[in-house]
């Protein structure tokens, strides 16, 4: 151990206010970068979702109609069959 | 070689192969930065001169080395997506370029910080703080111009180009300010002070520099699939997956 | 149908000829640059000091930046009138390599804005008390130095082309590459003033153009491609 007390740890020497602040703000920003990924993650999912329940709930609405209401990200897709 | 490369252009392969290897670089980043943190912080021993505040190197130099690779790997992404019209090479750049302009922040604010105690001020131009700070405009700009056309495949070619600028660039930015700031500082004495490092002190270095990049591949995989997410999101796979989870 | 060498040069003067003649006729464009460089220069007195010795010490950065801000100002007129009325385009469907062209462009643009620049240097050195022995470097230092601007600026100037409010990206694009022949321009009229190492600047100078020289027109012709076909 650097240090022979708790109390001499986070005092770093009369250097404390550099030292935390560094890895204080280092420490933060690593955090809220997982945080906002997670985040971003959950979003798409739910975005995804809503939309797949709102066109199945349009087609089966409108049983006679061939073409389901699509989003106009890409109307010429219908019934997707390729995975790539 | 050329069946992997094939591979990556499909954006689920990627999505699924890399559903695996995420943990692995989570588990690692988050042991290796823990190690890194407890030893470099308590018991590694205070620099002879700078005391304390030398801690200060086991954040700022792990995020000094990312913040260029990170560049580096953005450039050739995106070379890549240009030379072989890889989707997925082009979201990993976009997801890289935020990341990256993170950590040279990390680099300039932890530098800035450090040179209070060593130097009595807030900011000091000298070559690396000086060459961060470049290199911190390089990515906003990266950044800025992805975002600037309306058509993604135009901001993300544009993006290319300038990122390969960017980087045959670094070089002889980094040549340049050094040698302006030996001509006009005559006391060059480098704030990391390498030469007169220990075992003990740079070993915990050594594993903060690992954690660190552990870290960025964990991210990059994640906000990689993000991407795929967002941008395939009219497949049938992704409304299946979508389905499937929660 | 011509041969190709005969085809090449043939598209490359008529390039030359034709930028140099719409240049010409808008004698503003051309100017502008240059009042902007004489007004960037007026401002450092008032805004720091007139105190001719502190201005001495900080004329050749003074200098070099002011020029280099007047550069990056004159890059706009490079492409953009061309796109707006769909010349750039035809440039694209030319047979002739697009970096051959875009080459020539570039080079009436420096020989219209650069040129002038450095010639118009000294004079402005002479208000800022720029110490004698280190004019002849200034002016050879920014001819050079521009040079390598303009070819770098146009590789900005060929990705913002198309974007609505592209002036403001261009500057933070184009700023940081602009760095190292900042640093060695200015540091050859430093040199100039302390009599020594004058020659490796300007070599480096010279390097750093044939860097640029190199690789800038085929960024500059892949950066026009993206623009207009986006």
């Amino acid at each position: 151990m650097a240090f022979s007390s708790l109390n001499e740890f986070f005092a770093m020497g009369g250097h404390a206010v550099y030292v935390w602040a560094a890895w204080g703000v280092t420490a933060l920003l690593m955090l809220v970068i997982v945080w906002h990924a997670r985040q971003e993650r959950r979003q798409l999912l739910n975005v995804v979702k809503r939309r797949t329940r709102r066109e199945n709930a349009q087609r089966n609405a409108q049983p006679s109609h061939a073409q389901p209401l699509q989003e106009p990200v890409n109307s010429a897709q219908k019934d997707v069959h390729h995975d790539a | 070689m050329w069946a992997f490369i094939n591979k990556l252009r499909s954006p689920k392969w990627f999505y699924a192969i890399s559903a695996k290897l995420q943990p692995l670089f989570w588990v690692a980043a988050t042991l290796l930065l823990l190690v890194g943190t407890v030893w470099g912080l308590a018991f590694a021993p205070a620099d002879y001169q700078q005391g304390n505040s030398f801690r200060i190197i086991y954040v700022h130099v792990p995020a000094a080395f990312l913040a260029q690779s990170i560049f580096v790997s953005m450039a050739v992404s995106g070379l890549v997506f240009m030379v072989w019209k890889i989707k997925v090479a082009d979201m990993v750049a976009t997801v890289m370029a935020p990341l990256g302009a993170a950590m040279t922040f990390v680099a300039l604010f932890s530098g800035a910080v450090w040179g209070v105690p060593t130097w009595g001020t807030w900011w000091m131009w000298d070559a690396r703080l000086t060459s961060m700070l470049i290199l911190l405009f390089l990515y906003l700009g990266v950044i800025a111009l992805r975002g600037a056309f309306s058509s993604r495949d135009s901001g993300s070619r544009a993006a290319s180009v300038l990122a390969m600028v960017g980087v045959i660039n670094i070089p002889i930015i980094k040549y340049s300010v050094d040698w302006w700031y030996t001509l006009h500082q005559p006391a060059t004495f480098t704030i990391t002070g390498r030469a007169a490092m220990t075992m003990d002190m740079w070993a915990p270095l050594l594993i903060m520099v690992l954690g660190f990049y552990s870290f960025f591949i964990a991210l990059t995989l994640m906000r990689t699939r993000s991407e795929i997410l967002r941008r395939e999101a009219n497949k049938r796979w992704v409304r299946e997956l979508a389905e499937e989870t929660n | 149908m011509h041969a190709p060498q005969g085809g090449l040069m043939v598209a490359i003067k008529a390039t030359l000829k034709r930028d140099l003649t719409l240049m010409l006729r808008r004698r503003g464009e051309v100017l502008n640059p240059l009042v902007f460089f004489a007004l960037v220069i007026t401002l450092f007195p008032i805004g720091i000091s007139p105190d001719p010795e502190l201005l001495a010490s900080i004329a050749p950065g003074l200098l070099w930046v002011a020029a280099l801000l007047a550069a990056l100002l004159s890059l706009d007129s490079l492409f953009r009138s061309d796109y707006d009325d769909g010349s750039l385009e035809q440039l694209l469907l030319a047979p002739q390599p697009l970096a051959a062209l875009g080459l020539a462009k570039v080079a009436v643009h420096w020989l219209l804005t650069g040129l002038p620049l450095a010639l118009m240097a000294p004079l402005l050195g002479i208000m800022l008390s720029l110490p004698a022995g280190s004019y002849a470097v200034l002016a050879l230092s920014l001819a050079l130095g521009t040079a390598s601007l303009s070819l770098i600026g146009a590789i900005g100037a060929a990705l913002t082309v198309g974007l609505a409010r592209g002036g403001v990206l261009l500057s933070l694009l184009v700023l940081p590459l602009y760095i190292p022949v900042l640093i060695f321009g200015a540091g050859a009229v430093q040199a100039a003033i302390f009599g020594e190492g004058i020659a490796a600047h300007l070599a480096i100078l010279g390097a750093l153009l044939a860097l640029a020289l190199m690789l800038a027109p085929w960024a500059i012709a892949a950066s026009l491609r993206i623009s207009i076909n986006g």
